[in-house]
């Protein structure tokens, strides 16, 4: 038989016809893959390669350390501390997270809720990311976590940067303090990428507040290499972050120490102030808040406290409080007298003074006035009619030019947040606010402080460091921000006459010096130390016709929130003064709580002598231009 | 009986004569691209020899054995035992369906002892073994007619049925792919091609319908769009694509493929191990395995073309074909032109059945090329 038969040839024919064209085929398609491989990694594949690298490298921001807050001789009054926490990865803990939280919980106390929270963190995140167990821990407690550490898989001791304040709730109102940034911040202006950073804090009150940005500082970068799972592999390189500036105050943290004190338990607002340059020395609202509380959380019961606090311990009462001004406005009413031709006024008080049908009492009515009255007497023994008449002859438009000049009514423009405008009325605004003409009965009560007027402890301050100073001084508080001088222009002098000035000072000195002044009792007594000023108290309830017919009921026998407030106006020392301070005691004014308070904080600044101290601002610190000073 | 020039010719061979006979420039070349699959196993690994690229040493050692071995066997005895070798296989497929256990959610493997075989590898031989047998006896005229045809194309549906059930698509399309190739070779008529083709176009759509599992139609559609699940299932394909194309011309070089090394990469020691060498070793190393794999593929052409027996020729095209059928799907798949299925790059993927499984095919090939003088009757009924 033969091998290959007919068949098999043409069989063999169409094998080799059929093979090649199967050869061309696998040539093309082997081709068209190599064609694809040119599409890939020639024509896209820069393209592919940002792709790649998308893919491998992660940007992570590093959050800067936040800029100090220092008084005027850099005692620290917000810095930042070591903040030892304890973090937890799960992949590492052998024998699980709960056993881990076990274990912790033998060494420190950890509680049920906690341990809830952290597994739960747990469950939420990739098991190689640390997750926070504890923060804020006591150094015996971190030692003694380190110390059991090799029992502990999986837990990794950090230590971490936190603000601190290290003077607790005494600045609380004039440094503000920090917390997690919220959605609304979030959703504000601000763009800077710190904001998404985990545990991140912002400024939410007082110079936190308002100086944000200088002491934020800026984010630094690490760029590092991750694996498809987000773990990083290595670190590429890294960026520092730049620290934020530092801040320095007007303020003698002593001095506000001190204020402090004084003011114990009562609801209460006290500032000192510079009269030459209008530095702020202390500026004290009580009762205050822990600041550090609202850094590391602020707990359900707290935050209710804080809240349903009758004293209302989250207002800064120095600036944010506006009271009607009582008496304390008399000197600038005295002002206006002199400075408008009344320097001679001569008034008989018999204890009221009749306007029409409207009897207008004198707080003396009682004893029958203060009988004759003169300007000086009239501030000295507060004579409401003496003030009625001033303001009688005045007319509120001149009175309303005299407390503006003197900085009421307007904001003074302080570098807080919060600020209140206090309020001073004129004609013009009667009668286009409340679309009626202003009556002479009005002008009387503007004249003694009530009525539509009021003022902020601040402005009473400003105002009593103008009266003595005779210039525009405005409060200031912020000296340095970074290396960066702010600006601190010269008070030009106020358009009030010497004779003017002299008159009102020589009352304000009657007031304490001279027996027969509301406050003769609370002088300075220490010779050179001498302070003058002026009392007030301000109504907060209307005495009805029938009371004041049955006897005006005492404030011992009202309940807290009717009584009078106390104010007290004051600078020191009497020849040369350079100090001013303003003082409210809200519903307390029996035995002058306010004016004690003035008279020890005055003299201990002087016997301190604040302002003859050398300060420790930055000396290299750099004036800036005035157009670029913030306005 | 003239003698003949060279060795071959000679009707029996001594086993020295067959061990000069294999061409050794062709065991050189597969040599160097499983070098090459050993590199990037060490390369994915972290430049680590474990886990893959070590045992895959061992694996290509065996396979080496085992190529050898098939090379020195006599072309007839492989002829032998080509259906008791197809019985064998279609059975364990059928077992598999009963005592395999899963991988991956599919039913693909069987424990025997300690080796774990993947019955549809064997299939893969098997079937290209049996369908040159049967064809072989049939005359060119015999190969169009119904009541032969019928038989081979019962022989790629059992197989491809049970396969597809496991279910793995990729084998699936690779068997019958094989079959209707060497079909084809044989000498089918045009006038059964054409039909088929038609036939193919309408059973896609059923097939969607009634035979793909969910797995498969979402691989279909994510590949038809990977952008839409550009985390989940789209991603093989996207990283794959940002693995290869940021290669670039020249490549990363050499351990500092970013993509698989932080394990962006799926798969990136088996079905994506070329993702790996193309972002390493850019355009220039790709079209340079490109290369080597058509050097291959041309030597396996030649060595068909250079066979006498029928037998001989579909085997070595059959195997050939079957290799390139892997380059191409695995190819195209990891480039994103085709739906990932899940077919192995041969001699570079990580994998023990798979790499024993294309050693014994190029094996079987050296075969034919040692008994190419062979020649063995159409009808030579009494081989078994």
């Amino acid at each position: 038989m033969p091998l290959f038969d007919r068949k098999d040839k043409s069989r063999y024919a169409t094998f080799t016809r059929r093979t090649l064209v199967m050869s061309g085929g696998m040539t093309i398609v082997l081709g068209a893959l190599g064609g694809r491989l040119y599409q890939l990694q020639i024509r896209d594949g820069s393209q592919y390669r940002t792709a790649a690298e998308d893919n491998r490298v992660n940007e992570r921001l590093i959050g800067p350390p936040r800029g100090r807050i220092l008084d005027r001789f850099a005692v620290e009054l917000a810095n930042n501390r070591r903040n030892y926490r304890l973090l937890l990865v799960a992949e590492q803990a052998s024998g699980g997270a709960q056993k881990a939280l076990d274990n912790i919980a033998r060494v420190i106390s950890l509680n049920d809720q906690q341990k809830k929270r952290v597994l739960r963190d747990l469950a939420a995140n990739k098991k190689f990311v640390p997750v926070v167990v504890a923060e804020n821990l006591s150094w015996d407690e971190f030692a003694l976590i380190n110390q059991h550490l090799p029992y502990l898989p999986g837990v990794q001791p950090d230590v971490g940067e936190t603000r601190s304040y290290p003077f607790g709730s005494e600045l609380s109102h004039l440094i503000g303090y920090v917390a997690p940034v919220s959605l609304a911040d979030k959703k504000s202006d601000d763009e800077d990428p710190l904001l998404d950073l985990p545990g991140f804090r912002i400024g939410k009150r007082g110079i936190e507040k308002q100086f944000d940005a200088e002491v934020r500082g800026e984010a630094g970068a690490s760029r590092v290499e991750v694996n498809a799972y987000g773990r990083v592999i290595r670190e590429l390189s890294s960026e520092p972050a730049h620290p934020g500036k530092d801040i320095y105050l007007t303020i003698d943290r002593e001095l506000q120490h001190f204020t402090d004190q004084q003011m114990a338990t009562q609801s209460a607002a006290c500032i000192v102030m510079d009269t030459q340059t209008g530095d702020v020395l202390a500026l004290s609202s009580t009762p205050g808040f822990d600041p550090n509380l609202f850094n590391v959380g602020i707990s359900q019961d707290q935050w209710h406290g804080l809240t349903t606090d009758d004293h209302k311990p989250l207002i800064n009462k120095a600036i944010g409080g506006e009271y009607p001004p009582g008496s304390t406005f008399k000197p600038a009413m005295a002002m206006a007298a002199v400075q408008n031709g009344l320097a001679d006024l001569q008034v008989n008080c018999n204890g009221v003074l009749q306007v029409g049908n409207h009897p207008f009492h004198c707080w003396a009515w009682k004893k029958g006035g203060h009988g004759h009255v003169d300007l000086k007497r009239g501030i000295q023994v507060s004579c409401d009619v003496f003030f009625y008449e001033v303001a009688r002859r005045l007319g509120i438009d001149k009175m309303h030019d005299a407390a503006l000049l003197l900085g009421l009514g307007q904001r003074t423009g302080i570098e807080i947040p919060g600020e209140r405008p206090g309020f001073m009325p004129s004609s013009e605004w009667k009668l286009h606010r409340l679309g009626v003409p202003w009556q002479v009965g009005d002008s009387l009560s503007a004249g003694i402080g009530q009525g539509y007027v009021t003022a902020t402890p601040l402005q009473l301050c400003t105002y009593v460091a103008r009266v003595a100073s005779g210039r525009a001084v405005m409060p200031r508080l912020v000296h340095v921000v970074g290396n960066t001088l702010q600006p601190r222009p010269v008070p030009e002098s106020l358009p009030f006459s010497d004779e003017a000035l002299a008159a009102v000072r020589a009352g304000m000195n009657a007031v304490t010096n001279e027996p027969g002044g509301t406050a003769y009792g609370n002088r300075i007594a220490e010779e050179g130390l001498e302070m003058a000023g002026k009392t007030g108290t301000a109504q907060v309830r209307v005495i009805t016709k029938a009371e004041r017919g049955s006897g005006v009921k005492k404030n011992s026998a009202l309940p807290w929130n009717l009584r009078d407030h106390g104010l007290f106006i004051g600078f020191a020392p009497v020849a040369a003064p350079r100090y001013a301070c303003a003082c409210l005691t809200e519903h307390a004014s029996d035995g002058h709580p306010q004016v004690n308070i003035v008279r020890d904080v005055l003299r201990f600044a002087q016997q301190r002598n604040v302002l003859g101290l050398r300060t420790a601002y930055p000396l290299n610190a750099a004036e800036v231009t005035p157009d670029k000073a913030p306005t | 009986m003239t003698t003949r020039p060279y060795a071959a010719a000679r009707r029996t061979l001594s086993i020295t004569d067959k061990l000069y006979e294999i061409n050794w420039g062709m065991v050189l070349l597969i040599t160097i691209i499983s070098c090459i699959g050993f590199a990037m196993l060490y390369s994915v690994a972290g430049a680590s020899f474990s886990p893959w690229a070590g045992k895959q040493m061992v694996y290509f050692a065996v396979g080496m054995a085992l190529l050898i071995a098939a090379a020195v066997t006599d072309i007839r005895f492989w002829m032998s035992i080509a259906y008791p070798a197809y019985l064998v296989s279609l059975i364990l497929l059928v077992a598999v369906i009963f005592v395999g256990h899963s991988a991956l959610g599919a039913q693909r493997w069987l424990s025997v002892g300690p080796i774990e075989i993947q019955p549809s590898e064997l299939m893969k031989l098997a079937l290209i073994l049996a369908l040159a047998r049967f064809l072989h006896g049939l005359s060119i005229e015999d190969v169009s007619k119904p009541l032969r045809l019928i038989i081979p194309i019962v022989m790629i549906a059992m197989p491809a049925f049970l396969v597809l059930k496991q279910p793995n698509l990729g084998t699936t399309i690779i068997l019958v792919a094989d079959g209707f190739s060497i079909l084809f070779l044989a000498g089918l008529s045009w006038w059964w091609i054409a039909p088929a083709f038609a036939a193919v176009a309408t059973a896609v759509p059923l097939a969607w319908r009634f035979f793909l599992h969910d797995y498969q139609k979402q691989r279909v559609m994510t590949f038809l769009d990977p952008e839409s699940d550009a985390l989940g299932a789209g991603w093989n394909i996207t990283q794959a694509k940002i693995a290869i194309g940021s290669g670039g011309l020249s490549g990363k070089g050499f351990l500092q493929g970013s993509q698989s090394r932080l394990n962006f990469l799926p798969e990136k020691h088996s079905d994506f191990i070329v993702t790996n060498y193309a972002e390493e070793f850019g355009f220039v190393g790709s079209v340079a395995l490109l290369l080597l794999f058509a050097v291959v593929i041309g030597y396996g052409v030649q060595t068909a073309m250079a066979a006498r027996s029928q037998f001989g020729r579909l085997v070595a095209m059959g195997v050939t074909l079957n290799f390139f059928f892997y380059i191409l799907i695995n190819g195209a798949m990891v480039m994103g032109l085709i739906p990932v299925v899940g077919i192995p790059m041969p001699l570079l993927s990580y994998g023990g059945t798979a790499m024993l499984s294309v050693m014994f095919g190029f094996g079987l090939l050296m075969s034919v090329h040692v008994h190419r003088l062979v020649e063995i009757p159409r009808h030579s009924g009494g081989i078994i």
